[in-house]
């Protein structure tokens, strides 16, 4: 009888190992932790959500965009629209109507970006960026300018009216349904980037990145995959932008502005961009590391800007990476 | 039946010729060596033929289709597949998903993005078929930059061969590995395109490989055409041998120095 050759793929046994403590943990957390950090991680959860979209273009095809506030930001606001003029309050249209109007954008983005790579990409899209954050900024009497809007958590409503905050208990109680509905949507969004990346199209971006001519010499029209990642890449992030208005109760133009494009950058290689996880880890860690730093000293920025130097100086790989290299270490010994 | 007709095709780099007029005519399952001294041409007439390089002029018809202007994915859709003389791998990419990539874009499947890449028992069949053909079956799951030199000619030979192409342009698949392990690249190259009737055409230095694998041979000097025919021809041809060696003389080719 012939041996059938063992699959390639990952090992589904190791993966779920790793998954269900981790879920247990996080489902169990709001019981033990107080409700500021349950905010913070919520916060966390859904930088995730933007990390992960993000990666899609720098860890597996290759291309940085400085311009992905654009995405978060128009999620958000998209949502921050449809409560300031079609009074609507429900989560999940928000995720619709966010997710099609950033999808439109993001393809005729993608699609003016992709036309270059490296660092007439990476400018590009923060150009582009930039538009949309000047028309936040300037018509003011649609978006409110500096002001911004107002997103108040009292009139949402989640899983389709099922959960509203009209009620008593007030901020609290919306958090922990809140945390909850993120943690969901991150699985989700998680389950389905890898999927993504693990699939035959993820496989050809890959090949993209590590040799664009050969892939082409494999008859893969490199122009259109690279635009497609980046529409499920902005989508992801736009995603995040949905999920992060009601959290922050406001949206103002800093959130399209670039600094926050560096954020997301940051949080990415924190964690390590290599890695199918290093995006989360370094979202969650980042989140802590930015608030902490800012209620400690007045000069957050500095140190973060300490952080990341030392980042590409001794963890060029982040967080993931150098984890995975010292349990590679670890188990390889006899 | 022809299945490659090149007609006066140029290629000019400024005031260099790199393929100055060359007709050519390629009969379906012919093994051809491409054979010249360095800067021939030859792999700028590769290069043109497989749209990796634009020509100035002339005409390439590939199975009766005018595919001169066709860019590289329909060409390798229609059957023209090549490997590259400097190896050209997805080199984070394991052996096994180098391979499988090709059989997935030659099946349409590189756009599907719900399914998960591994459990297509089809294509992964498929791939370790092709790997074994190729003696990389034991170097699957490692990735393509830590394989050894030999080893990643091989790789890179295997996924263009793994398109399924109808002709198969091999640069130097030999070159930058020891005597030794040539002949065996070789060996397994040429019976794996003989076994597949697959029209290839290779670009090779080592006189001792082309008379010995190919079914034609076409010399190239200063981007034209110099000479062609059976290894026999031109092994007994004076002016072939000028060019090459730098001698002639009926045994030039099997004289040892």
């Amino acid at each position: 009888m012939q041996d059938k050759a063992p699959r390639t793929g990952p090992s589904m046994r190791l993966i779920l190992l790793c998954v269900v403590p981790v879920l247990v943990v996080l489902m169990a957390l709001p019981r033990f932790v107080d409700i500021y950090q349950t905010q913070l991680l919520t916060y966390g959860l859904v930088f995730a959500i933007a990390a992960l979209g993000f990666n899609l273009l720098l860890g597996y095809t290759g291309l940085l965009s400085f311009g992905h506030s654009a995405y978060f930001g128009l999620g958000a606001y998209s949502a921050a629209f449809m409560v300031r003029y079609l009074g609507v309050g429900s989560m999940e249209l928000f995720i619709l109507g966010g997710i099609i109007i950033t999808g439109l954008v993001t393809a005729v983005f993608g699609y003016i970006c992709v036309r270059h790579t490296r660092i007439f990409f990476s400018i590009l899209a923060l150009a582009l960026s930039q538009v949309l954050w000047t028309l936040a900024y300037k018509f003011f009497w649609v978006t409110g300018g500096t002001d911004g809007l107002r997103v108040p958590f009292g009139s949402l409503t989640l899983l389709g009216g099922l959960v509203d905050f009209k009620g008593g208990g007030g901020y609290q109680i919306f958090i922990i349904y809140y945390y909850y509905y993120v943690l969901l949507l991150f699985s989700v969004a998680t389950v389905l980037m890898w999927v993504i990346v693990h699939s035959p199209f993820g496989k050809a971006l890959q090949a993209i990145r590590d040799n664009e001519t050969r892939a082409q010499f494999l008859g893969i029209q490199i122009r259109r995959y690279r635009w497609l990642a980046f529409l499920i890449s902005g989508s992801f992030t736009g995603l995040a932008g949905i999920l992060w208005v009601p959290l922050n109760g406001l949206v103002t133009p800093d959130i399209l502005y670039w600094p926050f494009s560096g954020e997301i950058v940051f949080m990415t290689v924190l964690g390590g961009f290599r890695s199918f996880t290093g995006p989360i880890v370094g979202a969650v860690v980042f989140n802590y590391l930015k608030t902490y730093a800012v209620a400690s000293t007045e000069y957050w920025q500095m140190l973060l800007g300490i952080v990341l130097v030392m980042l590409v100086m001794v963890l060029p790989t982040g967080i993931v990476g150098t984890v995975a290299r010292f349990y590679g270490k670890l188990t390889r010994r006899p | 039946m022809e299945i490659l007709q090149i007609i006066n095709l140029k290629k000019y780099f400024g005031d260099t010729h790199a393929v100055d007029d060359v007709t050519l005519t390629i009969q379906e399952g012919e093994f051809i060596s491409l054979v010249g001294p360095n800067g021939a041409g030859k792999t700028s007439l590769v290069n043109v033929v497989s749209a990796y390089l634009r020509p100035d002029s002339g005409k390439i018809i590939f199975r009766g289709e005018d595919v001169t202007h066709a860019p590289v994915t329909e060409r390798v859709k229609a059957g023209i597949a090549r490997s590259f003389q400097l190896v050209n791998l997805f080199d984070d990419l394991s052996a096994f998903d180098n391979i499988a990539l090709a059989i997935f874009s030659r099946e349409g499947k590189t756009l599907n993005l719900a399914k998960l890449a591994h459990l297509d028992d089809e294509v992964s069949a498929e791939t370790d078929s092709v790997l074994g053909q190729f003696n990389l079956l034991s170097k699957r799951n490692e990735r393509a930059r830590d394989l050894a030199q030999g080893e990643r000619k091989l790789l890179d030979v295997a996924i263009a061969y793994a398109l399924k192409p109808k002709l198969l342009f091999l640069d130097e698949p030999t070159s930058g590995v020891s005597t030794r392990d040539k002949g065996q690249i070789m060996d397994t190259i040429a019976s794996v395109v003989r076994g597949e009737r697959i029209t290839a055409v290779i670009v090779e230095h080592d006189m001792d490989v082309v008379f010995k694998y190919s079914d034609r041979i076409v010399v190239m000097h200063q981007g034209a055409i110099l000479a062609q025919g059976v290894p026999d021809d031109i092994r007994n041809n004076d002016q072939v041998a000028m060019i090459l060696l730098g001698t002639s003389g009926p045994d030039a080719f099997t004289r040892k120095d």
